[in-house]
């Protein structure tokens, strides 16, 4: 155990993650303080010990089999396809300039883009519906349980790399239940609960991303009504079985 | 001209994420436990992977499959154990007591894959989780805040604290001669 106040920085020395003049700076720590040389070597020991335990698990030969098998051959060409593109686009920009001659038009090459933004959309708003669904069966439904924006809030810190606004809308009988951390688009995104007599509303936020794909404005997917909408860089969407003109009227609320 | 360099590094989605196998199977191996579950808990994050894999740009590949395994991982848990132990990684640490500092080394340096296996096996599993990383992955810490999807700072303390209770776990199991190294 390292003294007081240094346990973090002993981690970054031993691990090699100080920057030059932190490291000097511990290194001189480290010569008045019997802790924490005692500490370091402790680690020493416990990392040789651990590293020389051969205890990384190495995947069966069949788990390989198994995944490779399992993936979607059409899907996973068409991804092929999509990220070896030199010759698409290639042939996109050359299509493009021989119908901009014809049609006096430039603006084919974005159809393919534009159906291909179409799918992600699609997916991501699959994705939100399904975890909205998730989050309905029992135990799922949040991570911290308060109906205080100030306890919800601070809850966030250190979860996320961004600050959700958390708004209390109990006076317009929109409760706040809490707030979880889910998963979606390939990162950590937060998403909130809010209640509305029986129907529970999701809402998640995530940064704005120039790689996120683009959520519809509103939509509707196996009975479950969307709405998107992003504000201070951040994107928005609440997700209920709520329905449509009640859920427009919680947005407005929270959007303002 | 950007665009062209990010898809020819992020390749096509088997060579991308192939290498990494063994990585995600041990990462989900060591959280959920066994074989069985680890190997259907790495199969369902490939099928997300894939779904994901149009927004990787190219970035540390491990990293990014490791995130995604990791997430797979802990829905598993959540829905199949979900008494399943996860603590905070800020909770404060204690002072140290050095009554017996030599001996405490001196069974660190000794202990076993077995003993080590065990004490590992017994973390709270967001603490086997860091521990897994950082040690057997040889991960450095801005890539454990990818895959666990928090601040660096957080990985230091986390680190921290994880160090502590291995070492705890693996002096307790040698009874009553390491016990003076130790803190409640």
């Amino acid at each position: 155990m390292a003294c007081e106040n240094n346990d973090r920085l002993l981690q970054g020395y031993f691990d090699g993650e100080l920057d030059l003049v932190r490291s000097v700076e511990f290194e001189n720590h480290l010569k008045m303080c019997p802790e924490c040389a005692h500490e370091l070597k402790n680690q020493q020991a416990m990392r040789r010990a651990l590293r020389g335990a051969d205890l990384l698990e190495k995947a069966p030969k069949s788990l390989e089999t198994r995944i490779v098998d399992s993936l979607p051959r059409e899907k996973r060409q068409s991804i092929v396809q999509m990220r070896s593109r030199p010759a698409i686009r290639w042939f996109a920009f050359a299509t493009a300039i021989a119908l901009a001659i014809f049609l006096g038009a430039v603006v084919v090459r974005n159809v393919d883009n534009d159906r291909q933004a179409l799918a992600t959309e699609n997916f991501l708003a699959q994705e939100i519906v399904s975890s909205h669904i998730h989050s309905l069966q029992a135990g799922h439904l949040f991570d911290v349980e308060s109906t205080d924006q100030h306890t919800v809030k601070p809850w966030f810190d250190g979860k996320l790399d961004f600050a959700p606004p958390v708004v209390d809308l109990a006076d317009y009988n929109f409760r706040l239940l809490g707030g979880r951390l889910e998963y979606l688009d390939g990162r950590s995104v937060a998403a909130l609960v809010y209640q509305r007599q029986k129907h529970l509303i999701n809402v998640f936020i995530w940064p704005q991303g120039s790689t996120s794909p683009k959520l519809p404005g509103a939509k509707s997917i196996q009975g479950y009504n969307l709405i998107s909408w992003k504000r201070d860089e951040m994107e928005f969407c609440a997700v209920s079985d709520l329905n449509a003109a009640e859920l427009r009227g919680f947005v407005r609320l929270l959007d303002r | 001209m950007k665009d062209q360099t990010r898809d020819a590094n992020a390749g096509n989605f088997e060579q991308v994420v192939m290498p990494h196998l063994d990585a995600a199977y041990n990462l989900a191996r060591w959280l959920v436990g066994n074989q069985h579950d680890a190997e259907d808990v790495v199969q369902e994050a490939y099928l997300r992977a894939l779904k994901f894999f149009s927004g990787y740009r190219g970035g540390n590949a491990r990293a990014w499959l490791l995130a995604i395994v990791r997430n797979t991982t802990y829905s598993f848990l959540e829905k199949n154990r979900p008494n399943e132990n996860i603590e905070e990684f800020n909770e404060e640490l204690h002072s140290a007591d050095l009554s017996a500092p030599q001996a405490e080394m001196a069974l660190l340096q000794a202990a076993d894959s077995h003993a080590l296996r065990d004490a590992l096996e017994g973390l709270p599993v967001n603490f086997q989780e860091i521990i897994v990383l950082r040690e057997l992955e040889d991960m450095p810490y801005k890539q454990i805040a990818e895959v666990m999807g928090i601040p660096i700072g957080t990985v230091m303390s986390g680190l921290a604290r994880g160090r502590e209770k291995l070492r705890e776990r693996l002096l307790s199991q040698r009874g009553g001669e390491g016990q003076d190294g130790l803190r409640k």
